[in-house]
């Protein structure tokens, strides 16, 4: 499964950055592009000069990718999802890392901004694991993913704070705040501004690979159902898609305020409910 | 019997050492003297842990209670005249006011009931202290190192000041003494004594540049760990009046709680003002002001973890009581509202200072909930949190040296300027708070203990809100560290052996720490929490395996280096369209010559010092309130 | 044809342009033209940009920016010159202050006159580079460096200290 994944996952990834791209297109009234377009794009890249402020960038790009592909291994896998959690984290701080070491002025708002962000989602991350681990008394994503328990019945709150959460994972708008997948430029393109030619192609490659892994944490949700489950994530992804094209971009203090209201609230509201209801016996 | 003798040269060896550092005069003798010693002390520890090793908790009845409870009483009423004596003469009528009621306590306690008390074993070494005794033998040992580099430049570069490292070396060497006693007594009152060392002995660390500001810091620490040793004291009195002189920590701890609970609680109240938890935590701020060595021992092998060992010690005690979670929840408020004040601090010492009181925070948490998962996450957090928090500080000492600054913006591009301390704070740095090293293992095992905890569900919330600020702060630190600037020179220069030889040590144990964990926890821990608690906590064996992985994948990356690579062309960063020189200058509008800064975001309004720290003391002043009331009002009812 | 052609992102630098041929630009991405079709990305940024689309004419100001622009520019790269301004200076050329087309200071490999340029123009303009932009790569084409030689010194502009 780690294997299928590693070498599955861009391809489906790539198709969902297409197939969002050709929506989104549609939603505006346009034709849009193939939905192979991002392969064409990443392909391009790869053809192009790797040309870079200094070499420690290649490496944090090459980190990022290789910790992406790790830990979406680890969570299909069926390993414990904590540690996919924490492993995610670490790949995140390559692409952070990445982006300080240019030392420019539009990679290091970037860097700052996609920390924000991180600091943004972390927290209903972590409670998302937690809630699983509540439903289904387990922290192993194989064991999460074959329950009969309905999750999402037990969770629901946590899973509309993760809902919330996944905006600002996938970059969608309005939570599009460090780097965008679109062609709108704030600050020039964030953390990416300083990567061109092949590393670049390799951060849109592990975006790739980002997007399965959110899409199969949504997957847990509805494991008892795996019809659902696939249904679950269509609509959602496409809920997503509409969330972006209709929202402009809010400004980083709403984003990291908003998200952490929503996991209290949420996160208070739920857990305490299911702790009382299994009646104080965790 | 062998071990006792292992214990008390511990005890007695770093004293010894002591006296000889006070009257050696020359450089040379100091060096030696501290290496050897030093060297001694490490290897006598890890000979302990070879000697102990599977054989549980060992009491060890072999020396006279009585005369060196005399000498111990002694030497207290000494240590209170001095301070009586340093309170007066620079008129701090608290400092005064707290040690004579301390002092009046021990008085009436050793002329009242100090006859009643009958103790079997008055040392004793179980896998907690063994853990313990391998933190001071070898991370304290290391920083004293350490600080024969530091003080040297110190001294040389600080002209103004007189050059007492004699005395400072003393007292080093005093304090390591004090902590092995305290971690290796069974005897309470013992404990206090140690207990009191240490506060003196920081005291006069933090005081040792003598400026207006460290004075005044000194005192702010001295009274802040009285108030601590007046709670120690009364609970000393309390169990000589109901306990039936009951005073050895093996029997408190399994007393049942009717007895135990209130002198838990109130050592407990000593444990928090020692662990700088929130009300209290402006003592440890304030300690920055000493040169770095000190911090770095402060906050890593001694003092701050004197006052989680007494917490985790004391720990079965607070298993599901009130009084336990009441302390869990301070420690777990401290730790949300000390990250957040870190990321709103500019001063590296400051973000080291508030993440220690952070990492401290969720230690106590982890004992005030007492469950065997919460305990086993408390003792590994106290390990690798000391061996990064202490790489870290000295890392931070010799920048410090070299930049002429704290300041974590000056840090920028110090993969440039000094490579190969920069590797070494990424390590620490990384270390703290990312995954296959051991801090975030320790956060994950918490996780899991809450979970389990009754109304874990709290703690569980504050602590995902906690980590992901500590993910900002350290990573922002992290980010400047590892800017690569083209125009900057090494400055590196000749770095003190001594001081290298502590980094290289400190660096490489958080590797060995981290691929031993597994050991660690089954060979120390698990028997540990077996005779404690009857249950033990693990991590399943695929997890361990991951870990080491991942750990190997991250030390394989360095290495890519060495892989043949064609040259890339080199752009500058990207300016709007502006071209800038080598070192980031461009010319602005009307020709003017402008120089790029870049700085971290500290968020001032949000996480400000200030507005956290008001709420976090009311919040956990209250909470301790209620907590030594409720203990207090129990016991009496009781 | 490889993918260099199917994904070509675009710089737009406005040197000293009226906006007119500005608009045009902006016009190809909406609806009507939708460039996205092509997978042409307005991007913004040199470092990611195949194709540097510059209108207006050089002055001043600008030269020094379109040079860094374009040296930061990751090869294979080609310039498409919009609008008469761009091509020759236009009706600027006289001017004291502009020193003429875009190709008096980096190579340029198409022009698109027009005042404004029409979307359709605009659009066959980049295609037409398209073609350039895969030959360069299928000969290994290394861009030139660009310094400014045409450049009037000003001795006080490098003077060191200043505001910070």
């Amino acid at each position: 499964m780690a294997i299928v994944f590693i070498l599955v996952a861009p391809v489906i990834g790539g198709l969902v950055a297409g197939i969002d791209r050709k929506i989104t297109a549609h939603m505006q009234g346009r034709v849009g592009p193939s939905i192979f377009q991002p392969f064409y794009d990443v392909g391009k890249l790869f053809e192009k000069e790797n040309a870079v402020v200094n070499e420690t960038q290649i490496f944090y790009a090459v980190c990022y990718i290789i910790f992406m592909a790790f830990t979406g291994a680890l969570f299909f896998a069926g390993g414990d999802l904590l540690l996919v959690i924490f492993a995610l984290t670490l790949a995140q701080v390559f692409l952070v890392l990445g982006a300080f070491a240019a030392n420019s002025p539009y990679s290091y708002i970037g860097a700052e901004r996609e920390l924000l962000q991180i600091m943004a989602y972390e927290p209903m991350v972590i409670l998302t694991a937690v809630g699983m681990f509540v439903a289904t008394r387990s922290f192993n994503v194989s064991e999460i993913a074959t329950t009969t328990i309905p999750v999402v019945l037990l969770i629901p709150g946590i899973f509309l704070g993760f809902l919330y959460t996944l905006t600002i994972k996938l970059r969608k708008s309005p939570f599009d705040i460090s780097t965008s997948h679109h062609a709108h430029q704030e600050i020039v393109k964030g953390v990416t501004t300083e990567f061109s030619g092949p590393s670049l192609g390799l951060i849109e490659i592990t975006h790739w690979y980002e997007t399965v892994l959110l899409l199969g944490l949504l997957y847990l949700f509805f494991g008892w159902n795996p019809l659902l489950a696939v249904v679950a994530i269509v609509v959602l992804y496409l809920i997503e898609i509409l969330i972006d094209n209709t929202n402009a971009r809010v400004r980083w203090q709403f984003a990291v305020k908003s998200a952490w209201l929503v996991a209290l609230i949420v996160g208070v509201i739920n857990l305490a409910i299911l702790y009382f209801l299994s009646g104080g016996v965790p | 019997m062998q071990i006792a003798q292992l214990l008390i040269f511990l005890i007695l060896f770093p004293l010894i050492a002591a006296f000889f550092l006070l009257i050696a005069k020359k450089d040379t003798e100091r060096e030696w003297i501290v290496k050897l010693s030093a060297l001694a002390i490490g290897i006598v520890s890890v000979y302990l842990l070879i000697t102990t090793y599977d054989k549980g908790t060992l009491l060890i009845s072999a020396i006279p209670a009585e005369p060196t409870g005399l000498v111990m009483f002694i030497l207290e009423m000494i240590i209170a005249v001095y301070i009586l004596y340093l309170g007066i003469t620079y008129r701090r009528w608290l400092v005064v006011g707290l040690i004579l009621v301390q002092s009046v306590m021990m008085l009436y306690f050793e002329l009242v009931y100090s006859h009643s008390v009958h103790i079997q074993a008055n040392l004793f070494s179980d896998e907690l202290s063994v853990i313990m005794a391998l933190i001071i033998g070898i991370i304290g040992s290391l920083i004293c190192v350490y600080s024969l580099g530091y003080m040297k430049f110190f001294h040389e570069h600080h002209p103004e000041m007189p050059d007492k490292r004699p005395w400072f070396f003393g007292i080093l060497f005093l304090f390591l003494s004090a902590m092995f006693g305290l971690v290796f007594s069974n005897n309470i009152i013992w404990v206090y004594f140690f207990w009191e060392v240490t506060t003196l002995c920081s005291f006069l660390l933090i005081g040792y540049t003598k400026t207006d500001e460290a004075t005044n810091n000194a005192f702010l620490a001295l009274w802040m760990n009285l108030l601590g040793g007046i709670a120690f004291a009364g609970a000393i009195i309390w169990l000589a009046m109901f306990g039936n002189g009951m005073m050895g920590l093996d029997a408190l701890t399994t007393s049942g709680k009717v007895i135990a609970l209130v002198p838990a609680a109130l050592i407990g109240f000593a444990g928090l003002t020692k662990a700088a938890q929130l009300p209290f935590s402006a003592w440890l701020v304030g300690a920055m002001v000493a040169p770095t060595p000190v911090s770095a021992l402060l906050h890593s092998s001694t003092m701050v973890k004197a006052g989680v060992y007494i917490l985790v010690r004391f720990a079965p005690v607070f298993d599901a009581t009130v009084t336990g979670y009441l302390i869990a929840m301070v420690g777990a408020l401290t730790f949300l509202i000390a990250s957040g004040i870190a990321i709103s601090q500019s001063n590296a010492k400051r973000v080291l200072a508030y993440s220690t009181i952070a990492n401290l925070g969720l230690i106590v948490a982890c004992a005030g909930i007492g469950t065997y998962e919460a305990i086993w996450a408390a003792i590994l957090l106290i390990v690798f949190h000391a061996i990064a928090k202490s790489l870290l500080f000295l890392a931070t000492g010799t920048v410090e040296h070299r930049i002429k600054s704290r300041e974590i913006d000056d840090m920028n591009g110090l993969i440039v300027r000094m490579p190969k301390i920069a590797a070494m704070m990424v390590i620490g740095i990384a270390g703290m708070f990312l995954l296959p090293f051991g801090m975030l293992i320790s956060k994950w095992a918490a996780i899991r203990a809450f979970i389990d905890a009754p109304y874990g569900f709290l703690f569980i919330i504050i602590l995902a809100f906690g980590s992901a600020m500590t993910l900002f702060f350290w990573a922002k630190w992290m980010g400047k560290i590892i800017t690569v600037t083209t125009d900057s020179q090494n400055i590196e220069g000749e770095v003190d052996k001594s001081e290298w030889a502590a980094l290289l040590c400190l660096a490489g144990l958080s590797f060995i720490t981290t691929l031993l964990f597994p050991m660690l926890s089954i060979h120390l821990l698990e028997p540990f929490l077996m005779a404690n608690y009857g249950n033990v906590a693990r991590l399943s064996q695929d997890n361990i395996i991951i870990m080491i992985l991942m750990l190997f994948l991250l030390m394989l990356m360095p290495l890519s280096i060495l892989l043949p690579k064609h040259k890339h062309r080199h752009l500058a960063p990207y300016m709007g369209g502006r071209t800038t020189t080598s070192d980031m200058r461009f010319s602005g509008s009307l020709g003017v010559q402008k120089k790029t800064v870049l700085s971290n975001y500290y968020l001032q309004d949000w996480f400000g010092e200030k507005r956290l720290k008001s709420w976090g003391i009311w919040l956990c002043s209250a909470i301790i309130c209620i907590m030594v009331l409720s203990a207090v009002l129990k016991g009496v009812i009781l | 044809m490889t993918y260099l052609a199917k994904s070509p992102w675009i710089i737009h630098y406005d040197a000293s342009s009226c906006n007119g041929c500005d608009i045009e630009i902006l016009a190809c991405l909406t609806p009507m033209y939708d460039v996205e079709r092509f997978g042409i990305i307005n991007t913004g940024n040199p470092k990611h940009a195949d194709i540097f689309v510059v209108t207006g004419s050089i002055n001043e100001a600008n030269r020094e920016v379109i040079q860094n622009i374009y040296n930061q520019m990751p090869d294979p790269k080609v310039v498409v010159a919009v609008g008469i301004c761009a091509c020759s200076g236009g009706v600027f050329r006289e001017c004291y202050n502009v020193a003429g087309g875009i190709d008096k200071l980096i190579p340029v490999d198409v022009y698109v006159p027009g005042c404004a340029a029409r979307p359709e123009s605009i659009i066959d303009g980049i295609v037409t580079a398209l073609g350039i932009l895969e030959e360069k790569r299928t000969k290994n084409v290394h861009s030139p460096q660009v310094t400014d030689n045409g450049r009037a010194e000003h001795p006080k502009r490098h003077a060191k200290g200043g505001a910070e």
